[in-house]
């Protein structure tokens, strides 16, 4: 039991430091790969290609003078930055990185818990990310923050229900709400892409709403709204949030790889013949190849799309993307039941 | 008239379905961005390399000596009246006895300065100096952090007498031909016009 609790503890420790080592990495990744994007450089002064950028980045945070403004209110005001930073930390707890360990007869799942309601778990810790933004947009007390809050609110609503329904798409497939599961299942056959194509195309553009990353940037797009929820927030509140937009990139790479790209599976992956332990440490760095691909994607498209327009994006969302879902609700079952359809047509006929 | 070909007529149409769906358009453009993010940047490493820049570039402007190292201006005020960003001022004073070797003309610039921020390095001060002492070279202006710092007075701008520049190229071949007849008074030094005093009181 002792064990179990020190490898626990041990296992979101890592998750926890991998985390934001990823997102501050990320943040430099972003600048290099829009550099690149424009035929530029990108940071590298830092240390070797700037690779140092990040440190100097989270120096330069921290010595910023603290900014509190005197009209807002102080306990929200802290709140905001706080919530965003805990929701992007918490959806990472059910997220299967890896097969077992096995060490002295004990396993050890490289998860931190497999709860069954996994799916659910993350919508839920996903949607409540939405009143970090929402708190400290309202209590900058500045209307560019609650335009931006309000945004911010109204989008990640509007998305929700389409992401929600292009899960139910695949949740009928898999017949499960655990993500350990359904990556277990994808591990021999197909990836689930193969069986979800829309669905999948659906959930991606949900979740880059969902995380804010442009082309559906609209709460904090600079061009109209300043900063738009942090507009007020300076020094180390700032870069929390900052720092939550890209945890919350990472988390949902991880999850878009899980749901739809088979998670820790190497195709054929059972025919190398590798031993336990080695394969489950293969397994998490093939992972981390796939979340750190779906990375570079979200960079990708922000560099290449332009910002929507409001009412694009409410269109998009809301007459577009849900029926879409729905269809797909539709599609799926057709194919599920085909058999049974048939017998009862035959029957008739 | 038509001046060039490259004339579009605008037309309004409805989107096709393809177009409207997106996707096509937005691979399209990923392709396009995937193909930067291969190719080589633009950037030249400024301070680490410098960029080759061309014999006639318009840089951080030089007050010149004349031959014998007498400054040339004589605070006309040409340069401050052609200047488009009024970028320019100077204080003039009068040649005492015994500052020959040191100013050219009866009348120099005391205080000569000029403000290399609203300076938009346009080169009209050298085309308006009828005395040739204001050039711009190739020298960058580098930069600073205090606006102060950025007004050059004459100790930046008047040439270093041990260390003179050779602006000899910026100058066409005829000039050069002109420059070398020393009948015209334009072209005299003050050491000439002394000569030629003494040759007519000869
Ligand atoms: S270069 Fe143009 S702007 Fe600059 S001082 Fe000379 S005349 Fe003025
Ligand atoms: S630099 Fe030339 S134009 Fe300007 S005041 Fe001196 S002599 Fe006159």
């Amino acid at each position: 039991m002792l064990i179990f609790i020190i490898y626990k503890t041990i296992l979101v420790l890592l998750v926890f430091l991998i985390s934001l080592g990823i997102a501050a990495y990320s943040t430099y990744a972003e600048r290099k790969v829009a550099a690149f994007m424009q035929d530029r450089i990108g940071p590298d002064r830092a240390g070797p290609f700037g690779i140092l950028q990040p440190i100097a980045d989270g120096v330069k945070m921290f010595m910023k003078e603290e900014i509190i403004p005197t009209v807002s209110s102080k306990f929200l005001f802290i709140l905001g930055p706080s919530l965003a930073m805990l929701t992007a930390l918490m959806s990472g707890v059910v997220i299967p990185w890896g097969g077992h360990l096995t060490f002295g007869g004990q396993t050890f799942p490289l998860q931190i818990t497999d709860i069954n309601i996994g799916m659910l778990y993350v919508f839920a810790v996903v949607s409540f990310g939405v009143y970090g933004i929402m708190i400290g947009g309202w209590a900058s007390n500045n209307k560019y923050s609650l335009l931006g809050a309000l945004r911010a609110s109204s989008q990640m609503i509007s998305y929700e229900i389409a992401m929600g329904l292009a899960l139910v798409a695949l949740i009928m497939k898999t017949g499960t709400l655990s993500l350990g599961q359904i990556v277990a299942q994808q591990g021999d056959g197909l990836w689930n892409i193969f069986y979800q194509p829309l669905g999948f195309l659906i959930f991606l553009i949900c979740a880059f709403a969902e995380t804010n990353r442009a082309p559906f940037d609209l709460p904090e797009c600079e061009t109209e709204l300043v900063g738009g929820y942090h507009t007020e927030y300076s020094s180390m509140k700032l870069g929390f949030y900052l720092f939550a937009e890209y945890i919350n990139m990472f988390v949902s790479s991880a999850i878009i790889s899980s749901l739809y790209f088979g998670g820790f599976n190497i195709p054929f992956q059972s025919h190398f013949g590798f031993d336990g332990n080695l394969l489950s440490l293969l397994q998490v760095v093939f992972f981390f190849g796939k979340i750190f691909f779906f990375i570079f994607f979200y960079m990708w498209i922000r560099w290449t799309i332009p910002r929507f327009r409001y009412d694009q994006l409410m269109f998009l969302g809301w007459r577009i993307l849900i029926p879409l879902s729905i269809l797909n609700i539709l599609v799926t079952g057709v194919i599920m039941m085909r058999h049974e359809i048939f017998y009862y047509l035959s029957n008739i006929f | 008239m038509q001046l060039t070909d490259r004339k579009k007529v605008v037309v309004k149409k409805e989107m096709s379905l393809m177009e409207k769906l997106y996707i096509p358009a937005i691979t399209q453009g990923m392709t396009i961005t995937l193909k930067h993010f291969f190719k080589k940047g633009a950037t030249v490493r400024y301070p680490e390399v410098k960029r080759e820049i061309a014999e006639t570039y318009r840089g951080q402007h030089v007050l010149k000596r004349d031959e014998q190292g007498a400054e040339r201006c004589t605070a006309c005020g040409l340069c401050a009246v052609a200047c488009p960003a009024e970028a320019i001022t100077m204080e003039s004073a009068e040649r005492r006895k015994g500052e020959e070797n040191l100013y050219r003309e009866e009348k120099y610039a005391s205080i000569y300065e000029i403000n290399m921020l609203r300076c938009i390095f346009c080169g009209l001060c050298e085309e308006a100096c009828p005395k040739e002492a204001i050039f711009l070279t190739d020298r960058i202006v580098p930069v600073s952090g205090n606006r102060k710092d950025m007004i050059y007075g004459k100790d930046k701008l008047v040439e270093d007498i041990n260390h003179p520049i050779d602006l000899s190229y910026r100058q066409t071949k005829a000039v050069a031909e002109f420059k070398k007849d020393k009948t015209k008074a334009h072209n005299q030094t003050w050491k000439d016009k002394q000569n030629l005093i003494k040759e007519k009181s000869h």
